[in-house]
């Protein structure tokens, strides 16, 4: 799932397009709702047709003392054109877990499908998918930070236009459709000219600010997706926080249909 | 012969694997300590043991090919029988689109339910190394997967029955009588090398996943038959009988609640038995404002024909999951299983935390209540314990 991040990214980026368009122009004739949703898509529109991806996850978990723990995991998401992705995560480190992994067919409407692989005992077990609000291997994201970002997961709202490092920004809402999520909403800062999340800041059930989510160190890849190398989520009401990085990222490396099976989950090393 | 298949494997491995594979695996230590006196004069209050599990991985041919090498080696302090070696996993695989071989010695789970695991049946069970049969041996086996759009579809050839392992007499717990070990008795008049042949079928259609299996073979679980020795008394005779098993196993994941049904139909010389676990598997994600996830697990299980028992078996299951989703991916897993008619009940429960980055220790305690003479568990009823391992993951 972590490589779904991407897919947040792309929603994010989609946010954007609305703005590059000529704000001006559309702003007096859009709702901030209706801006928010044509942001949203452009920013999918504009990563859509990355095919497949690979990469290598490493994970740093920070408690509030300052004490760290890492975890390394490889991960490979294939774009499903009509649905939402699908992932597939290999936990390398630590060597407890080594061979676990995570199967997960994500849908842009109902809940995901997602098969955990337990080596030790052989065993493929389908797992409930709507923990989404539950920690990812304990660490600050929750599943649906790292899930497939689908557009129709979220309603919108634009916020406002701001400048960030000299970067001009889409400042928007978001309020997750599913009811079982852990977030009121959350509060997106996409780049106008690219469309890359830099920045959202969630808000638990409670209405109070949990986690702030930065992205940085992007990268572009075949001249067109963008990517992050780095991202960092602090949890305001803990003092934990957790780094992702990312490393070897490859694209269309020809991933299948069949390297997203419960068969290849048990295979998966 | 398992000597000479390992001898074999070994022989194979460096010829398979001239590149670099990769070694992973563990080393443990873990001491056990019992509650009460032992009710054999052979037993002890406690014990120590060792183990080593290393396991090579090689692939090649663009991940086309591959092998695995997963030897197991066991050094118990009290009990010889458990001083022992096995190769959970040595064999080949080549897979092409939609097509798998493998052949060798594997280890292969079937099922979907925690109290109890009734269609999984390729694989003999450890007894020696844990009475909860969760441990394997590792199976010699040709096996052929196929892959259609439509699911999948499993072919097991087994050249080689296995025979269950027990505790020697030092062994703790153990069944009440001795068992002799050195001569199972086969109904097949191949003995163990009569090949037996299993068939699955598995797919998942939404939120259903379903199993359906069907295993012509020798059973896995030994028949006991009463034997006297005038020399040292009463002792138990392994019988191994030829069985036809047609199972089902299903989940339906709705949710946070897993539905799930293990279902088998079993014929053998004695005529035809049923046996079934129902129940279902409730999670609560994040109790009380944490993190914490805790699962509520009821099954109940019945079974006409039980193995070490005259009567039908009516066991009801109820257990909790919880995982605390930390950084050192704590977990517990603790149930209580009855037996509806005679009350004769056990306790398990099961635990494990990281420590560090590459040490993991481990809980493990079992509990027998109220035995009925008549259940095998009345041999167990002294033998309540707690068990702690630590590993080391390399």
């Amino acid at each position: 799932m972590p490589h779904r991040l991407h897919d947040t990214l792309r929603s994010c980026r989609a946010l954007m397009v609305a703005a590059v368009l000529g704000a001006a122009a559309l702003a007096g004739a859009q709702t901030p709702e209706e801006r928010g949703l044509e942001i949203a898509k452009e920013a999918d529109r504009r990563d859509a047709g990355f095919g497949d991806t690979r990469v290598i996850l490493t994970m740093t978990l920070r408690n509030k003392n300052g004490d760290e723990r890492t975890r390394q995991m490889h991960s490979s998401s294939l774009e499903v054109s009509d649905d939402g992705d699908k992932s597939l995560i290999v936990f390398d480190d630590p060597a407890d877990v080594k061979g676990t992994a995570l199967l997960t067919h994500s849908h842009k409407e109902g809940s995901d499908d997602q098969w955990l692989f337990l080596p030790a005992l052989k065993r493929t077990k389908r797992i409930s998918s709507s923990n989404k609000s539950g920690p990812f291997v304990g660490s600050e994201f929750a599943y649906e930070d790292l899930s497939s970002q689908e557009v129709e997961k979220y309603n919108y709202k634009y916020l406002r236009d701001e400048d960030i490092d000299g970067r001009a920004h889409f400042v928007m809402e978001r309020y997750p459709v599913d009811k079982k999520s852990g977030y009121t909403r959350q509060v997106v800062w996409l780049d106008q000219e690219h469309y890359r999340v830099f920045k959202v800041d969630f808000y638990d059930r409670k209405k109070s600010k949990l986690k702030t989510l930065s992205s940085s160190d992007f990268q572009q890849y075949l001249d067109n997706y963008w990517r992050p190398g780095r991202m960092e989520m602090v949890n305001h009401q803990t003092g934990k926080s957790t780094v992702l990085t990312f490393s070897e990222y490859a694209f269309q490396s020809g991933l299948k249909d069949s390297d997203f099976t419960r068969n290849s989950l048990s295979k998966a090393r | 012969m398992i000597r000479r298949l390992a001898y074999a494997a070994l022989a194979l491995l460096p010829a398979l694997t001239s590149g670099a594979g990769e070694w992973s695996g563990n080393v443990g230590v873990e001491g056990k300590y019992f509650m009460s006196d032992p009710l054999f004069n052979e037993q002890f209050s406690s014990g120590l043991a060792f183990s080593i599990a290393p396991e090579y991985f090689h692939s090649w041919d663009d991940g086309r090919q591959r092998v695995i090498f997963a030897p197991f080696l066991r050094v118990d302090q009290r009990d010889a029988e458990r001083t022992h070696g096995d190769l959970r996993e040595a064999y080949w695989q080549l897979s092409l689109d939609a097509v798998e071989l493998s052949v060798g010695l594997r280890r292969v789970f079937w099922g979907v339910t925690e109290s109890s695991h009734l269609v999984d049946i390729i694989n003999q069970s450890d007894f020696v190394e844990n009475i909860d049969t969760e441990d394997k041996l590792g199976q010699p086996m040709v096996s052929l997967r196929w892959l259609p759009e439509w699911g999948t579809l499993d072919l097991f050839l087994m050249p080689l029955h296995r025979e269950r392992t027990f505790q020697g007499l030092a062994g703790r717990p153990r069944l009440p009588l001795p068992i002799d070990q050195d001569n199972p008795v086969y109904e097949s008049s191949r003995g163990r090398n009569r090949l037996d042949v299993a068939l699955r079928y598995s797919h998942y259609f939404g939120d259903w996943d379903v199993g359906l299996a069907h295993f012509s073979g020798t059973m896995r679980e030994p028949r006991f038959e009463l034997a006297i020795n005038p020399a040292s008394g009463p002792f138990l005779i392994t019988n191994y009988d030829r069985l036809e098993q047609t199972s089902l196993d299903v989940q339906a994941t709705k949710g946070d609640t897993l539905w799930k049904l293990e279902l088998v139909s079993r014929h053998n010389f004695d005529g035809r038995s049923t046996a079934f676990v129902a129940g279902l598997e409730h999670t609560f994600n994040g109790v009380f404002d944490t993190s914490i996830d805790v699962g509520l697990i009821t099954e109940y299980l019945f079974d006409d024909q039980p193995a070490l028992r005259t009567s039908t078996r009516n066991d009801v299951a109820i257990g909790t999951r919880i995982a605390f989703n930390d950084v050192q991916d704590m977990e517990l897993l603790a149930f209580g299983v009855i037996d509806a008619d005679t009350q004769t009940s056990f306790a398990t429960v099961e635990g494990n935390r990281r420590l560090g980055q590459s040490w993991r220790l481990s809980l493990e305690g079992r509990f027998f209540f109220n035995p009925d003479p008549e259940d095998f568990l009345f041999g167990l009823r002294d033998d309540d314990y707690i068990q702690l391992t630590l590993d080391r993951f390399f």
